[in-house]
């Protein structure tokens, strides 16, 4: 890739959009960017009185008109929610944003509410107008100290301003903003389980029917958007749904943070137009960690996503063109491995996870995962055989499908897909009675 | 030991402004947990019986939910809560390496031996730090990352691990997050900010780390720009 710019429309006429397209990350490497007064300084709370000007269905027509498709991973289209929320219902209306994030790699929304706090609340109150909620709150995982502080630090600036409260900038409409700290558990980043965690009790995930939109937080009608989502609102307001529409993929519309991670020389945020590539986005980075040690297995959006290996490289990463390689775009989450890296230890360890933070609801999930990792850690100590491998694609199926909620659908997800790709180096372990690789070799500091 | 009468009397002027913050008061109960953690550094009998009587429930139902999320301690914690990330990316760059390091650092070669294996906490000697093993936090463009009292320190190795431990053991005064304030809290006043009371470092340490800037920073040196919309 060099570095001109690409086209950016089939009509060659359009604009052409560069490979980066900072937007949401534009403001971070202002040192005062998470402060009301850095955020307005750069064009934030201009969106503001523009929707407020607007009659909320026309809120919720610019964002279905720009397509945003929900960012937390599974890319429902964020306006046709909003517009499942039943109006004149007479019961109050609640916003919940997920800022749960929590999904192994997955680490976009907390570089995003440290640095940029303002976007997020700017949206919530766009959000909340559209749909016509007079409470919202900002369900964070709790592990982040310091993104808490920014965010109960912007929340007390919006007050202070005008833009939460009573009669917001003089249209009458009400709004509180709480932010709520979550207390160390995975399964709060599902939607139905962030709502039990956001009540009080033990964050146990609910069937659905009835969803969220018709009784969600405390029974009534909730959206429950991604912050990315939600902070991606204000843009869409300011620069037109045509603009935002004009920029990524037909079906995957605008832009997305991807963050890259691992075995890669400069991992972090690269905000980008949906679509871009894999391959485009390690030549930004720098190419891959160590000279001659290439890309080997990779997840597109967190470790609920199928793995992909070097073959997929020029994979466009929109939810399409990943679903199409046997995968999902997820939170666009890129965790590198190269060729020093067990493909079977990264799979026990992402296996592991999904054992700790199953909530024991649901049988399939609690019994199934923990069978998964006993099963697979005999693989890896290399006195596993064929028939554990046969067990592992007998019990997979038997949990997907079968909980409530999409924990125990990911569950069986990393080995299942490890098992794809690289059976041959799993039945490696059983010959050499052991790992073939050293893990020294795949840490940071390994220098070949 | 039940709270003293004048604790008591703060503590229950901090639970009315939490459960003012929600339409229903038992949507306290996660911040209410984290006000009494704040005060004896766990949750105690005592401390469950205090939400139980704030929220009007019983003290098995706050139980329930204390013993559900990982951040809650049943016993009395220490000053220092050190977590060394080991899902699967963190692990790799070597997050497996700093925790058996640092849990025979800390515990000795036993200890480290049963810590090899699930979620149990370590504790030094002096009581002043813990150690445990994390999941994914949210920072794997800094792997391998430590947190102290859930601030980041991030692209750790194992000599910048024990460093940062024996840091801690000493006092921890100079003590520094990477992307967070310049002073290091306690546990419990960690808890407090939980509890949504702020302890006013909220505009201290830097905007964004190295790595959340490394696509702006070449997007402007090539002078790449989100195109200008209808406005």
């Amino acid at each position: 890739m060099t570095d001109s710019v690409s086209p950016g429309g089939a009509d060659g006429e359009s604009p052409r959009i560069p490979p980066l397209t900072p937007v949401l990350t534009a403001n971070w490497d202002q040192p005062d960017s998470f402060t009301m007064a850095g955020y307005k300084r750069t064009g934030g709370y201009q969106a503001l009185p523009k929707a407020l000007a607007m009659q909320p269905d026309d809120v919720i027509a610019t964002v279905k008109g720009a397509v945003l498709r929900g960012r937390g991973g599974a890319g429902f289209p964020t306006g046709m929610k909003w517009s499942f929320i039943p109006q004149g219902d007479g019961k109050p209306h609640y916003l919940t944003v997920n800022a749960d994030e929590s999904e192994p790699g997955t680490c976009k929304d907390i570089p995003l509410m440290m640095a940029n706090p303002h976007v997020l609340i700017e949206g919530i109150v766009i959000t909340c107008y559209a749909i016509r909620a007079g409470h919202a709150f900002i369900y964070v995982r709790g592990e982040v100290l310091h993104v808490i502080r920014r965010l109960q630090l912007a929340v007390a600036e919006a007050y202070e301003a005008g833009y939460l409260g009573k009669d917001i900038l003089g249209t009458g409409f009400d709004l509180d903003v709480v932010v709520h700290a979550g207390a160390g558990a995975y399964i709060c980043g599902e939607e139905t389980a962030l709502l039990t965690s956001l009540e009080g009790y033990r964050g146990l995930p609910r069937n659905r029917p009835p969803f969220p939109a018709v009784e969600g937080l405390y029974a009534c009608p909730t959206v429950i958007n991604n912050v990315e989502s939600i902070s991606s609102v204000p843009s869409i307001l300011h620069e037109g749904s045509e603009w935002f529409a004009g920029l990524g993929t037909e079906k995957s519309k605008g832009y997305g943070i991807f963050s890259l991670s691992g075995h890669v020389k400069n991992p972090g945020q690269y905000e980008a137009p949906l679509g871009i590539t894999l391959r485009e986005l390690i030549d930004l980075a720098g190419g891959m960690l160590r000279p001659g040690h290439p890309l080997k297995f990779w997840t597109p959006g967190g470790s609920s996503t199928p793995i992909l290996t070097h073959e997929h490289l020029d994979v466009p990463l929109d939810f399409e063109g990943v679903g199409a390689a046997g995968s999902m775009l997820g939170t666009r989450a890129l965790q590198l491995f190269d060729d020093t890296t067990c493909a079977l230890r990264a799979a026990l360890r992402w296996t592991e996870f999904y054992q700790h933070e199953s909530c024991g609801k649901c049988t399939p999930c609690r019994e199934g995962s923990y069978w998964l990792v006993r099963t697979i850690q005999r693989l890896e100590d290399g006195t596993g055989t064929g028939e554990d491998l046969d067990k592992i694609l007998d019990i997979g199926p038997n949990i997907i499908g079968r909980a409530f909620c999409a924990l125990g659908d990911a569950a069986p997800v990393p080995i299942m897909s490890v098992i794809k790709y690289f059976r041959d180096e799993i039945m490696q372990h059983q010959k050499e009675g052991g790992c073939p690789f050293d893990p020294a070799a795949s840490t940071a500091w390994a220098v070949s | 030991m039940p709270f003293a009468e004048e604790t008591l009397t703060r503590l229950k002027a901090d639970a009315a402004e939490i459960t003012g913050r929600y339409p229903k008061a038992r949507s306290a109960l996660l911040p209410l947990l984290y006000l009494v953690q704040a005060e004896e550094g766990y949750v105690s009998t005592d401390g469950i019986r205090f939400c139980a009587q704030v929220l009007g429930i019983t003290e098995t139902e706050v139980r329930g939910v204390s013993t559900f999320y990982t951040m809650y301690k049943h016993e009395p914690a220490a000053d220092f809560q050190v977590g060394v990330c080991t899902n699967t990316t963190c692990a790799i760059m070597g997050g497996d390496q700093i925790y058996a390091e640092l849990a025979e650092h800390l515990g000795g070669p036993d200890a480290a031996e049963e810590a090899a294996h699930g979620h149990h906490d370590i504790k030094s000697a002096d009581g002043k730090v813990g150690l445990g093993r994390l999941e994914c936090n949210a920072a794997c463009d800094y792997a391998p990352v430590i947190m102290v009292n859930w601030e980041f320190f991030d692209n750790q190795t194992p000599d910048s691990a024990r460093q940062l431990v024996d840091d801690l053991r000493a006092d921890g005064e100079g003590v520094k997050p990477t992307r967070g304030p310049g002073r290091l809290c306690t546990w419990k006043q960690a808890n407090r900010i939980l509890a949504g009371f702020g302890d006013g470092q909220a505009a201290d340490g830097p905007s964004a780390g190295p790595a959340s800037l490394v696509g702006l920073k070449l997007a402007k040196e090539r002078g790449w720009k989100a195109p200008e919309g209808a406005k």
